[in-house]
């Protein structure tokens, strides 16, 4: 379904090929993603009804009050501009990649690849984390940089290895020229068009992809058979011995399960020299530090293995990345800022044996000696925090994972599990391990 | 920020210096800020409660005297169980070997700052000596009271030797001590070994004495120190801090004033100490004084008695067990004063410069090793 009606003339012949490489993407699986026509479809189905209203009934006023600015209040107007915005591929220099390329509707608002794929088959360096909820994260990115959906929303499209827009003028002028965004844009914010107001409008929109309706909520409502006594043993787990709640604080105020907080959880340490990194990037920022090097940085050095430290410059964030929510987890595998996880058992095997020992560890990450059984109940658990509209789609992806685990458990190691090996023991002595 | 505001408690003081920083915060940029924790510590430091001894007295210091700048490091304050009791301990402690282990250059010997064990058994010594065979460069061991008082020294000594003793590096003269001595107060009472350790390793309680370094050792003191001249740079390590700063924790030695007054003599002395589990700073004429940090956990700043130029961290945070933790270097630099790097495991570490203490505290302050705010 073609959803950018033929306006053009003959003459602009520019605007043409612009139009024939929209039109692709509009009905092509470009970079892996659903066609933008098709997930446009989808997500109206999907759309949460709450979003009618505004502002979701899932989330607490007082909450809700605090992530939404005061200059970027929801309106209709600025949803649907957002909606628009949101799905279409123009946005990218060659028109082939749109937010929801990467925040793929059919994919669990994410683009469920270790790593995303931008114009011209451009690989970063992180692993896309999904829209859904974005609202509720205190920071955006998996390096916390930006403080809100506004901010964020306009460094990918103008990043060259993303949506490669040479810069936010160019985008303004895109939808300036553009007949059918220019009244959305005057309804929405009462003037022409801004790059301002393209991540504004982004934001609006996104603040309406809320996911908190899991049986896992009707569980903590009170309704005891919402999820299974396994899944319930996993969330006694998750409370208790697995320790997960350290970080991913799960509560009423706080429903997507994160500290928002930044943790070295060694992910890195598997595949890089933190110290030698760390000078050179000190290097590097002291010569430049406007927020879009920092960007181009992380996605195109091994520098974005640093984590939350291209940000503060403070040492003991090296390595550190954003606690994910665990919303909606089941949907958005592979798993780390990486995606070098392939499933829920490999998470768990990676915490089980105390993360990966590095100088820059978190103190908090420590051998859980989870049992088998344990780890399958908080997987359990993991999966009762699934959005019911997403109920079959996480089922299929559950058993393909289980299935996969059944046979490759690539992170499992029960001498550090069980403590029989202790973490930087084996780096300071040389002896043991797997 | 009010320079002179009187305090009806700890905690009005606390609002008061938090409102101070949350006012200076509100107005100025980061590098500021920085500025303004800075100075805040140091006016708090000058508003506690500080005997008169610790006033700090300016002294002219011998500008070169021959040393060779070098660099050591330390690891302090393990309090190792045996692995099946409490691994954490051992863990943090294999995390600091690794540390120093992966120092570029490698520090020139490591210090151990005591209190290896933490009931002084076998066990756990044996544990700690064969974790720190692992370190890359030349051990020197200190003795802690946690290491002592099961069995007065026995087991630490067949695994290390004697715990006092004195060397000279590339200039300086170093002296080890063991300042963790203690008048009897076990036999009277009628006290097992382990009855004895578990008193020493109290806090406030009324029970055991104080730590000393006793009449022999001071006397030993004199004599090692009367081979050397006066313009030789001297570092001593001990394991509590050779001031009086908390009598009720044992921050304290007891004959501090006799020992400094046999150091007094010397142009320039450093000691470095355990025991006391945070970053700590004293100046006393020209003696300047540093702790060190502990692998196991943190103390809190006693409630009274802190020396005015500490660079205080601030709480440390419950949900990270290393926070407040690691270990640490000291800078030799060529006049022989040092500048004593902590390395925190949760934090950006922090230089205490010689020049900081030289200066009274008025140049190079360290920023204070806050937890980031979002």
């Amino acid at each position: 379904m073609n959803r950018w009606p033929h306006r053009l003339g003959l003459a602009a012949t520019m605007a043409v090929a612009c139009w024939i490489t929209t039109s692709a993407a509009a009905a092509q699986n470009l970079h892996g993603a659903m066609p933008m026509a098709d997930q446009a479809q989808k997500f109206a189905a999907l759309k949460p009804k709450e979003a009618a209203a505004l502002a979701s009934t899932r989330i607490d006023p007082v909450i809700w009050q605090s992530v939404v600015p005061e200059d970027n209040t929801l309106t209709p107007a600025r949803v649907a501009l957002g909606e628009k915005l949101y799905f279409d591929a123009r946005l990218s220099a060659d028109g082939t990649v749109a937010c929801a390329t990467c925040h793929d509707v059919s994919r669990g608002f994410t683009d469920q690849r270790p790593v995303s794929e931008g114009i011209r088959d451009q690989l970063g360096r992180r692993n896309a984390p999904t829209t859904m909820n974005a609202l509720l994260m205190q920071t955006m990115f998996l390096d916390g940089r930006s403080p809100n959906l506004e901010e964020q929303a306009k460094l990918p499209i103008i990043n060259p290895i993303e949506m490669g827009q040479p810069d936010g003028a160019a985008v303004t002028k895109l939808v300036a020229n553009d007949a059918a965004y220019q009244p959305l844009f005057k309804d929405a914010y009462g003037r022409a068009p801004t790059y301002e107001d393209v991540g504004r409008a982004l934001a609006a929109f996104e603040r309406t992809l809320v996911f908190l309706d899991s049986p896992f909520d009707d569980f903590a409502r009170g309704d005891v058979h919402a999820i299974s006594p396994q899944a319930q043993d996993g969330w006694v787990l998750f409370n208790g011995k697995a320790r997960c709640v350290s970080c991913h604080a799960l509560n009423p105020s706080n429903p997507l399960g994160t500290d928002n907080r930044f943790h070295n959880i060694g992910v890195s340490a598997r595949h890089q020299d933190f110290e030698q990194l760390a000078t050179r990037a000190q290097i590097e920022l002291a010569k430049n530090s406007n927020p879009h090097a920092l960007d181009e940085l992380a996605l195109s050095t091994d520098m974005s293995e640093l984590g939350r430290f291209m940000v503060t410059r403070d040492r003991a964030d090296i390595g550190a990345f954003k606690t994910m929510q665990l919303r909606n987890i089941v949907l958005t595998a592979p798993y780390m800022h990486d995606g070098t996880l392939q499933t829920l058992w490999d998470v768990m095997d990676h915490y089980n044996k105390g993360g990966e020992a590095n100088p820059y560890l978190d103190g908090g990450i420590e051998p859980l000696a989870l049992s088998e059984s344990e780890i399958d109940a908080v997987v359990a658990f993991m999966a009762t925090l699934t959005d019911k509209r997403f109920a079959d789609q996480a089922q299929t992806i559950l058993a393909a994972q289980r299935t996969a685990a059944a046979t490759k458990r690539p992170f499992r190691d029960n001498a550090l599990a069980l403590r029989q090996l202790i973490p930087f023991e084996q780096r300071v002595t040389g002896k043991g391990g797997k | 920020m009010p320079r002179r505001a009187r305090h009806t408690s700890i905690e009005t003081k606390h609002y008061a210096e938090r409102d101070a920083l949350f006012d200076g915060l509100r107005h100025l940029d980061r590098r500021a800020f920085l500025k303004v924790s800075a100075a805040a510590a140091a006016a708090a430091a000058v508003h506690g409660m500080v005997p008169q001894s610790f006033m700090p007295i300016d002294v002219a210091y011998a500008a070169t005297s021959g040393v060779e700048p070098f660099r050591i490091a330390y690891i302090s304050d393990a309090h190792l169980y045996e692995r099946a009791v409490n691994e954490r301990f051992v863990r943090s402690l294999l995390r600091a070997v690794d540390d120093v282990n992966h120092l570029d250059p490698q520090p020139d010997f490591v210090l151990f700052g005591g209190d290896l064990a933490q009931l002084g058994q076998a066990g756990e010594l044996d544990l700690g000596a064969q974790i720190l065979k692992n370190v890359k460069a030349p051990m020197h061991m200190m003795v802690g009271e946690h290491d002592w008082f099961l069995d007065l020294g026995e087991k630490w000594q067949a695994l290390f030797g004697q715990p006092t003793y004195s060397f000279d590096h590339k200039g300086v003269h170093f002296v080890v001590l063991n300042s963790i001595h203690e008048d009897d107060f076990w036999t009277a009472r009628g006290m097992t070994p382990m009855q004895r350790m578990q008193t020493v390793a109290g806090l406030d309680n009324g029970l055991q004495g104080r730590f000393q370094v006793g009449a022999p050792q001071r006397e030993w003191l004199k004599q090692d120190l009367a081979k050397i001249s006066k313009q030789t740079p001297l570092i001593v390590f001990s394991h509590s801090p050779l001031y009086k700063y908390y009598r009720p924790w044992n921050f304290w030695t007891e004959d501090a004033d006799e020992v400094q007054a046999i150091l007094k003599p010397f142009n320039t002395v450093t000691v470095i100490h355990g025991h006391t589990h945070q970053m700590l700073t004293n100046r006393i004429g020209n003696i300047q004084f540093h702790g060190m940090l502990s692998t196991a956990w943190p103390w809190p700043y006693a409630p009274q008695g802190l020396p005015p130029l500490t660079i205080q961290m601030d709480r440390a945070d419950p949900f990270n067990p290393n926070d407040g933790c690691g270990n640490g270097g000291v800078e030799v630099h060529a006049d022989g004063l040092v500048d004593k790097v902590y390395n925190l495991w949760n934090r950006n570490p922090v230089t205490v410069s010689a020049n900081y203490l030289s200066s009274r505290g008025t140049k190079n302050v360290p920023a204070k090793p806050n937890l980031v705010s979002f």
